[in-house]
């Protein structure tokens, strides 16, 4: 198991260093010069010029990622084109806000994803079970900016119950988390409904049922547990998703995160903060994707022999 | 011929009748149908220049009517036309995406599970790297990047999408490849490209179909969230991203200027979706 682990964080290693050259080459093929980004269209050319050699712009790609690469292995993830502050200190003021931000989302959305999915498959074909999977196409369907909007208009401006921008308390995160969380709630509880309708028939509960266990416990004891694998793999799959979406709810709320900082980053042409942005991101979900495959054989010991 | 009668009947005809049998999957498709025939004809209805992008000052902002079926807009362009021609442009965006992703992810996928080995582990391995990015979070990275306007969208699109398609072909080819059909192909010599675009590929197309059709609604998702962004498409091009985040401002007021759009991407998304969940019970064997 260890071994498994080890293996895969070490191959980590090398799948970082190609994802920073890639967008190191996307960013410096695309048009539009750093340099004139930074000073402005006012700028001399002079300017622009002693600039570019400041930032070591005039290299050839290959150099200025090899630059870039070995103040990566020392972990250094290089300074700020435009603040000339570390990027590290940028990013690391900003992850408490996104980490909140899609914490409170996958929170919310498993609290109401779960219940919702095994009593919608418990109560197959019901009111409740059309009503709940309906919820669940809108939530799908529904399109996070649209949806914050919303929420932003009618509980933070019109009611006045929650702040309509900044990150100062937790009430900041409610909107947010929902506007985020509504559509992994959709995906989580549809997939839980149909494990769990799929697991109800096995065998293996009616042998339960028929030794006379209470329905309850049958489906707490021995249906949720199976049921509940691939709920977990969609959960994880949410993760990648959210961060995404974090990019569009940080937008709509005012929020001062990763997802902010990434879209000016890129307009600014400050590719030491893009490259920055994007390694949080790829490594926060890769190691959430790792873990996702171990609570994968926590749960279920059948692929936990496979490992040992 | 009493044997004729009970032929069993295509497998095409028998997905198709299980389809059609399913209702919500059913008006998925006629709302796709619906919107697929309106990209498609918009041009006849509404000039581009007179209608949908030439500003009208004096109509701005009029609440839905009867002259103006869903209202005007705050430069005075109808929006119920703009919201056709939205159809248009999210329709030939996300399809074109979809296709260049399924051409490209399709191949590499194909050659690298068919051939194994070192091909397949260098595609693979080449992969990883775009998989490990979130798909939404690197396109907008690279629409960012490349600048806003449609054939950038696009690029940007398909290249997220690659990793997808070329993952979900190459689990597909590995499972059939060494089935005894296709090792009969092999000894009676036909040749490699043969058997994959023959046997491999058309055996495997069941995840395919229901991938796409799911991949077509988040893209249409990512197109509106870029263009809410300001990344995806540049106004004054009718998008609904672009449509819902400028009513923004008016939105006390003048809701139905966000409203429509939203609504307009959620029925879409909705259709996909309903689609994609019927075609994938349609094609699923085990549920027969």
């Amino acid at each position: 198991m260890w071994k498994y682990i080890l293996k895969r964080l070490l191959y980590l290693i090398p799948v970082l260093f190609g994802v920073t050259l890639l967008v190191y080459i996307i960013m410096s093929v695309a048009p539009g010069d750093p340099a004139k980004a930074i000073l402005g269209d006012q700028a001399t050319p002079e300017a622009i010029a002693q600039l570019r050699e400041e930032l070591g712009l005039d290299d050839p790609i290959i150099v200025q990622y090899l630059r870039y690469a070995k103040g990566l292995l020392k972990g250094d993830l290089g300074t700020s084109y435009k603040s000339k502050g570390p990027v590290i200190t940028e990013i690391a003021a900003r992850i408490p806000t996104t980490l909140k931000l899609t914490f409170s989302a996958i929170i919310i959305a498993v609290i109401v994803a779960i219940p919702l999915g095994v009593v919608a498959a418990i109560k197959q074909n019901t009111l409740f079970d059309g009503l709940s999977m309906f919820i669940a196409l809108l939530g799908i369907s529904m399109p996070i900016f649209w949806l914050g909007i919303l929420l932003l208009i009618q509980f933070a401006q019109k009611l006045g119950w929650f702040p309509s921008s900044g990150a100062e308390s937790w009430k900041s995160f409610v909107l947010p988390g929902i506007a985020l969380g509504f559509h992994s709630m959709a995906s989580i509880a549809r997939t839980t409904r149909s494990s769990m309708l799929e697991v109800i028939r096995q065998d293996y509960i009616r042998t339960a049922r028929s030794k006379g266990m209470p329905y309850n416990q049958v489906v707490t004891q021995h249906a949720l547990p199976n049921a509940l694998i691939p709920t977990i793999t969609v959960v994880g799959l949410q993760i990648g998703a959210l961060m995404a979406g974090s990019v569009l709810t940080e937008s709509v709320f005012s929020l001062p995160g990763i997802g902010r900082l990434i879209i000016f980053s890129i307009q600014g042409r400050d590719i030491p903060v893009v490259l920055g942005c994007i390694l949080v991101f790829t490594i926060v979900f890769s190691i959430v994707n790792l873990l996702v495959d171990l609570l994968y054989a926590y749960v279920d010991p059948r692929i936990k022999a496979q490992y040992s | 011929m009493e044997a004729k009668k009970h032929k069993k009947k295509g497998p095409i005809v028998e997905v198709l009748q299980r389809l059609g049998r399913n209702k919500t999957a059913m008006v998925g498709l006629a709302i796709v149908i619906m919107l697929i025939v309106a990209a498609v004809t918009s041009p006849f209805f509404y000039d581009y220049d007179e209608v949908i992008i030439k500003q009208n000052i004096p109509e701005r902002l009029q609440h839905p009517s009867k002259t103006y079926i869903f209202g005007t807009d705050d430069l005075g362009r109808q929006i119920f036309p703009r919201i056709i021609y939205g159809a248009r442009v999210s329709l030939s965006v996300g399809f074109s995406a979809v296709a260049i992703a399924f051409i490209v992810g399709g191949f590499l996928g194909a050659v690298g599970g068919y051939y194994g080995g070192v091909i397949d582990n260098v595609i693979m391995r080449f992969m990883d790297i775009f998989l490990a990015i979130p798909g939404t979070l690197f396109a907008i990275t690279i629409a960012a990047a490349l600048g806003s306007n449609i054939r950038n969208l696009i690029i940007a699109l398909a290249i997220s999408s690659v990793p997808g398609f070329a993952r979900i072909i190459r689990s597909s080819v590995i499972t059939v490849r060494d089935v005894e059909y296709i090792e009969a192909a092999r000894a009676i010599g036909a040749k490699d490209s043969r058997i994959v675009l023959n046997h491999v590929i058309p055996n495997a197309l069941a995840p395919v179909i229901v991938h796409t059709t799911l991949n077509v609604a988040s893209i249409i998702l990512t197109i509106a969230g870029l263009s809410f962004l300001g990344l995806g498409v540049a106004p004054p091009t009718p998008e609904w991203g672009a449509m819902l985040s400028a009513g923004r401002t008016y939105i006390v007021g003048h809701s139905y200027m966000t409203a429509f759009p939203g609504f307009a991407i959620m029925i879409t998304i909705l259709a996909l979706n309903l689609l994609g969940d019927g075609l994938r019970d349609a094609l699923d064997p085990r549920l027969k």
